[in-house]
C-alpha cells in the first residue's frame, strides 16, 4: 500500500436522452508519492473526465459508474459532499487548462488566495495575506506584495497561470491534477510553467497527474505515462520505455507523430481515420478499425492490459508474442 | 472611468435632444395649436394675432430653441383639456407615479432575485419547476388582467383593500406621499403587485438563466476544485457575477415599469402621470403628451446612467480603463 | 456545411424554402414536440382559437353585432350554470343582452387579426430594413442600427401609445373610428420591428462574405435576388421563433391599448375592448362580463407563448 492514489476499474457514465455513454471505461492506474504520471490521448479520449472523477468534480449528469478511487488507502469516490470538499484544494489540488477563465474576474487575487487558505486552515486574515504573498513569490510573481491587490485582468496569461498554480498549491496538496495546464499559453511560456510546476511539486513532495494531448510535454516531464484511447488505457509504463519502445500500435502511431522541434502541427498524421465518438465505440479493441496490425481476435474480444517487455499494453499482439 | 461616464453622459444628452425634437414637432406641427386654444367664435385676425404673439411664425430653429428654453424651466404650455399649466399638473401627479414605480421595482427585486437564485441552485427540485411554470403564466398575464383579478378578489369579493386611488396622503413640501399612512400602504399594495408582477417574472427568469450560466464557468469549477464551501461559491462567487447583467436589464426595465404604470394607473384610477397621459392621448391633449414624453425619457435616461455607473462600481475590468498590462 | 453551400446557388427559391422548412421540421423538433404534452395542448388551443376566429359566424351561437337579434330583456344573464342563468347563453350576457360566448369568439377574431397583421407588418419592415442594412453596410447600416438600438430601449407600449396619440391628433375626428384598427396595427407593428431587423441583418452580413455571393454577382445576378434566395431561408427559423413570441406580445399590446380606450373602437370589440366594457360592471356583481374575456385572452396568450418558448428551445441546441 505504498501508492498515493489508486484507481481501480473506474468507469464514468453520462446518461443522455438516447444512450448511456461510457466515456471512461474500466480504467486502472496508481500514482506513487512524488511521482509524475502523464495521461496522454486525443481530445475525447476520457483523460479529463478521469481527472475530474478523481477529485469528484464530474459535471452532472456525468457520474462514476463503477470502480474505486483510493487516496492513501482511503476510498474517496463514495465520500459525502462535505468530506470530499475538505479533500479538494487541501489533499488534492487541481489546475485547469485556461488560466484566463479560471480566476473570478471580480475579486482580487489576494482575496481568492486567502479565501482558499482560510477554507482549509485556521489562519487569521493577516496571516493568510502574508502566506498569500509568500505563495505568489514562490510561483515567481515579481512585486508580490503589490500585485496581491490586483484583479485577474491585470495579469498576463502566463502570470495568471502562475496565480492558478499558487492557488492549487496553497494548502500543500499531496496530489496535483493538472489538466492541460499549458495548452492555452504561448509556446514561450509553456516550458517555464511546466518547470515551475515540477519544481514546486518536488519541493513539497507532491505527486502530479499531468493530463495532456502533447506527447512532447509528457515525455519531458513525467516519470510514467498512461496512454488513453476511446475511454480506456491502452498502454501504461515508464515514460522512457513507452517513448522509445511503444508496445501498442496506437502509441506507436502517436510517437511517430510527435512534432519535431520547430514543426508544430503534424499531429497524428500517421494514423488514418479518427477516434470513435463515445456513441459508437466498436466491438473488440476500440482501435482495431484504424490499426495497421489487426488480426483475428481484434474485432471480437476486448484486450485487457498485458505485460509487455517494457510496459503494459492492451493489445492482442502481446498475447500472440507470449504464446509463440 | 471618468471618460467612460462622460461618454455615457454625452449619449444621454443626445437622446434627450432627439426626444425634445420629437416633443417639439409634436406640439407645434401635429394638429393646430391655435384652434385648440381659442374658441370657435375667434376671428381670423384674432388667430393671426395669437399666432404672431406665440411666435409661431418664427423660423423653426428659433421656435425650437424657445421650446427647449421653456422646457428647461418646466414650461410645457397649457393643457387643452384641463386648461391648466402642464407643469402644475405634472407636479401634482409625479409623486404618485414615482412612488408606485419605486415600490413595484423593490417588490419585483426583493421577490424575484431570491426566487431566481433558488430555482437555479435547486434546478431539479419540483418546487423550482413549479415556480418556473407559474412564472411563464405570469409573463402571459397582461398587466390589466392582473389588476382586474386582484380587484375582483380583494376588493369586490373579500373587501380587504381599496380598489382605487392613493388613500390618505401626506404633504411634504411640494411632494405628496402615501407611504406614511396605513391607508396609503393599503392602497398601494395591489397597484404595486400588478405593476411589479411582470418584472418579477422577468427578473426571476433572468437571474436563473445568468446564475446557471455562471455556475458553468471555469472559475466556478476552479473554485470547487479549491474546496470552497457551497455557500462561498454560490453567494460569494456566482452571485456577484450574476448581478452584472441583471443590473443592466433591471435598469432597462425601469422604462417598462414607467410605461406599464400607465396601464396600472388606469385600472386602479391611480392619480399619477400615466393616467394623465392616457387621458391626454384619448383627447389629443398635445402639450400634456409632449411633456410626458420628455419627462418619461428623462427618468429613463437618468436610470440608465445610474446603471452604467453601478456597472463600473461592480466590475473592476471597467474600473481600471486601459491600464497597460503589467508583467508577463 | 461547405458542401451544402456549394450547391445552394443552383436551387430555386422554392426548393430552398422547402429545404429550410424540412431542416426546421427535423426529427429533433418533432421529437421534442411529441415529448412535451404541455406544448401539444398549447398547440391545440392555438389552433382551436384560430379556427374559431376564422369561422366565427358559423361557430358562434349568436350574432352579437346584429341589433335585430339583440333584446335588452336578455341583458345581464349570469352564466347558464349559475342560478338565474339562461340555457341559451352559456357564459351569460352583457348589458346589451349580447351573448358573452359569442362576443368572445368575435373578439378573439379581431384580436388575432390585429395580432397577425401587426406581426406580419413588423416582420416585413424589420426584415427589409435588416437585409438592406446588412448588405449595404457602412454609415447607412450604422445609422439604421443605432436608431433600432434606441427604439429597442423604449418600451413598445409607449411607442404604440404615442403613435396612436399622434394619429388621433393629426386625423380628422370622423375618420378616426374608421381607420382606428389600422392605426393600432401600425402602432404595434412599428414598435417591434428592430428585433427582426437585427436577425435579418446578421443573416445578410454572414452571407454576403461567402464566395457564392461574389460568383453570383459576377454572372450578373442582382443583389436582391441573392438576398431573397439565400439569406431569407437562413433566417426563417429565428424569425419564426421571434414571430411566435411576437404574436403573443402583439395580442397583449392590442388588448392593452383597447383596454386603455385607445385601441379598436367598441363597434368592433376585441378581447381587450370587451374587458374594458365589462370592467365597469365588476363592482355591481356582473363579474362574468369581464372575467370570461380576460380568461380567454390569458389562455390564448399563454398558449402562443408556450409554443414560442418551445420553438426557441427546440431550435437552440445550446439549451438542450
Amino acid at each position: 500500500m505504498s501508492a498515493l492514489l489508486e484507481v481501480k476499474n473506474l468507469s464514468v457514465e453520462i446518461p443522455t436522452r438516447r444512450h448511456l455513454l461510457v466515456p471512461v471505461d474500466d480504467v486502472s492506474f496508481d500514482i506513487a508519492p512524488g511521482e509524475i504520471l502523464g495521461v496522454v490521448g486525443e481530445s475525447g479520449a476520457g483523460k479529463s473526465l478521469t481527472g475530474a472523477a478523481v477529485i469528484g468534480l464530474l459535471e452532472p449528469p456525468g457520474r462514476i459508474g463503477g470502480g474505486e478511487i483510493r487516496l492513501e488507502g482511503k476510498r474517496i469516490d463514495n465520500l459525502k459532499y462535505r468530506e470530499l470538499r475538505r479533500i479538494r484544494g487541501a489533499a488534492i489540488g487541481m489546475i485547469f487548462q485556461d488560466p484566463l477563465t479560471s480566476l473570478n474576474p471580480l475579486y482580487t487575487i489576494g482575496r481568492q488566495l486567502s479565501e482558499t487558505l482560510r477554507t482549509h486552515q485556521p489562519l487569521s486574515e493577516t496571516a493568510a495575506k502574508a502566506r498569500a504573498i509568500e505563495l505568489l513569490d514562490e510561483v515567481g510573481i515579481p512585486a508580490a506584495s503589490e500585485r496581491i491587490g490586483q484583479y485577474p485582468h491585470q495579469f498576463s496569461g502566463g502570470m495568471r497561470q502562475r496565480v492558478v498554480i499558487a492557488l492549487a498549491l496553497a494548502n500543500n496538496p499531496k496530489l496535483i491534477i493538472a489538466d492541460e495546464p499549458t495548452t492555452a499559453l504561448d509556446v514561450s511560456v509553456q516550458a517555464q510553467i511546466i518547470n515551475l510546476l515540477k519544481r514546486l511539486a518536488a519541493d513539497n513532495g507532491a505527486a502530479i497527474m499531468l493530463i495532456s494531448h502533447d506527447m512532447g510535454v509528457i515525455a519531458e516531464t513525467c516519470d510514467r505515462v498512461a496512454v488513453m484511447y476511446a475511454g480506456r488505457i491502452v498502454e501504461i509504463g515508464a515514460v522512457r520505455n513507452v517513448v522509445q519502445a511503444p508496445n501498442h500500435p496506437y502509441t506507436q502511431g502517436l510517437m511517430a507523430s510527435i512534432p519535431r522541434l520547430g514543426k508544430d502541427d503534424a499531429r497524428l498524421a500517421h494514423i488514418k481515420g479518427s477516434m470513435p465518438r463515445p456513441t459508437d465505440i466498436p466491438q473488440g479493441c476500440a482501435f482495431h478499425p484504424r490499426c495497421p496490425k489487426r488480426f483475428e481476435p481484434c474485432d471480437q474480444k476486448r484486450p485487457e492490459l498485458m505485460k509487455g517487455d517494457s510496459s503494459q499494453a492492451a493489445c492482442w499482439l502481446l498475447q500472440r508474442e507470449a504464446d509463440q | 472611468m471618468g471618460f467612460l461616464i462622460l461618454n455615457r453622459v454625452f449619449q444621454a444628452a443626445l437622446v434627450m435632444i432627439v426626444v425634445a425634437m420629437a416633443a417639439f414637432v409634436l406640439s407645434n406641427y401635429v394638429g393646430d395649436p391655435i384652434s385648440n386654444m381659442v374658441g370657435q367664435e375667434a376671428t381670423q385676425e384674432d388667430r393671426d394675432q395669437l399666432r404672431e404673439d406665440l411666435g409661431l411664425n418664427d423660423p423653426a430653429p428659433v421656435q425650437f430653441v424657445r421650446f427647449i428654453g421653456n422646457a428647461l424651466q418646466g414650461d410645457f404650455g397649457i393643457s387643452y383639456r384641463l386648461q391648466r399649466p402642464v407643469s402644475d399638473l405634472v407636479a401634482e401627479r409625479l409623486p404618485a407615479t414615482l412612488e408606485l414605480v419605486m415600490v413595484s421595482a423593490i417588490f419585483a427585486l426583493v421577490v424575484g432575485i431570491p426566487l431566481g437564485i433558488f430555482t437555479a441552485l435547486y434546478r431539479t427540485f419540483w418546487g423550482s419547476r413549479l415556480i418556473l411554470t407559474v412564472s411563464l403564466a405570469g409573463v402571459s398575464l397582461p398587466t390589466f388582467v392582473v389588476g382586474i383579478l386582484l380587484i375582483y378578489v380583494f376588493s369586490v369579493t373579500l373587501q380587504w383593500l381599496p380598489s382605487f386611488g392613493r388613500g390618505e396622503t401626506t404633504a411634504l413640501g411640494g411632494w405628496t406621499t402615501g407611504l406614511l399612512t396605513v391607508d396609503g400602504w393599503r392602497a398601494i399594495i395591489m397597484p404595486a403587485i400588478t405593476l411589479g408582477l411582470y418584472q418579477l417574472t422577468l427578473i426571476l427568469r433572468l437571474v436563473r438563466a445568468e446564475m446557471l450560466e455562471v455556475l458553468r464557468t471555469d472559475y466556478i469549477k476552479f473554485a470547487r476544485a479549491r474546496g470552497l464551501t457551497n455557500r462561498a461559491i454560490n453567494f460569494g462567487h456566482a452571485l456577484k457575477n450574476t448581478m452584472i447583467p441583471v443590473i443592466t436589464i433591471v435598469g432597462l426595465n425601469i422604462g417598462g415599469l414607467i410605461a406599464f404604470s400607465i396601464v396600472t394607473e388606469t385600472v386602479f384610477q391611480w392619480p399619477g402621470m400615466g393616467l394623465l397621459f392616457v387621458q391626454a392621448v384619448q383627447f389629443a391633449d398635445v402639450p400634456v403628451m409632449s411633456a410626458y414624453l420628455v419627462l418619461a425619457s428623462l427618468i429613463f435616461v437618468l436610470t440608465n446612467l445610474v446603471v452604467d455607473i453601478l456597472y463600473v462600481v461592480i466590475d473592476p475590468r471597467l474600473r481600471t480603463e486601459r491600464r497597460v498590462k503589467a508583467g508577463v | 456545411m461547405t458542401d451544402q453551400q456549394a450547391h445552394i446557388p443552383h436551387q430555386s427559391l422554392g426548393s430552398r424554402m422547402v429545404d429550410g422548412i424540412r431542416r426546421f421540421a427535423g426529427s429533433d423538433l418533432l421529437y421534442s414536440f411529441v415529448r412535451q404534452p404541455v406544448v401539444v395542448v398549447a398547440f391545440l388551443i392555438t389552433v382551436i382559437f384560430i379556427l374559431a376566429a376564422i369561422f366565427a359566424p358559423l361557430v358562434a351561437p349568436h350574432d352579437p353585432f346584429n341589433p335585430a337579434s339583440l333584446s335588452l330583456m336578455d341583458s345581464f344573464f349570469p352564466p347558464s350554470w349559475v342560478e338565474g342563468g339562461d340555457a341559451r347563453f352559456l357564459l351569460g350576457t352583457d348589458n346589451q343582452g349580447r351573448d358573452i360566448f359569442s362576443t368572445i369568439i368575435y373578439g378573439a377574431r379581431i384580436s388575432l387579426m390585429v395580432g397577425f397583421a401587426a406581426v406580419v407588418f413588423s416582420i416585413a419592415l424589420g426584415v427589409l430594413v435588416g437585409l438592406i442594412s446588412g448588405f449595404v453596410g457602412g454609415w447607412f447600416d450604422a445609422l439604421l442600427m443605432r436608431f433600432a438600438d434606441i427604439q429597442l430601449t423604449i418600451p413598445g407600449l409607449l411607442i404604440a401609445l404615442l403613435v396612436d396619440g399622434i394619429a388621433r391628433t393629426a386625423l380628422p375626428s370622423d375618420m378616426r373610428e374608421e381607420i382606428a384598427i389600422y392605426v393600432v396595427i401600425f402602432a404595434i407593428g412599428i414598435s417591434n420591428w428592430p428585433q427582426y431587423a437585427r436577425v435579418a441583418r446578421s443573416g445578410a452580413m454572414s452571407e454576403k462574405v461567402k464566395d457564392y455571393v461574389a460568383s453570383a454577382r459576377i454572372i450578373g445576378t442582382p443583389s436582391w435576388v441573392i438576398l431573397l434566395r439565400h439569406v431569407l431561408p437562413n433566417i426563417l427559423g429565428p424569425v419564426l421563433v421571434l414571430g411566435t413570441i411576437g404574436l403573443a406580445l402583439a395580442i397583449t399590446s392590442e388588448a392593452t391599448l383597447s383596454f386603455l380606450g385607445v385601441g379598436v373602437p367598441p363597434t368592433t370589440p376585441s378581447l381587450g375592448t370587451l374587458i374594458r366594457i365589462g370592467n365597469d360592471f365588476l363592482f355591481s356583481g356582473e363579474w362574468w362580463i369581464t372575467l370570461f374575456p380576460s380568461g380567454a385572452l390569458v389562455v390564448l396568450v399563454l398558449a402562443v407563448n408556450l409554443l414560442g418558448d418551445w420553438l426557441r428551445d427546440a431550435l437552440n441546441p445550446k439549451l438542450r
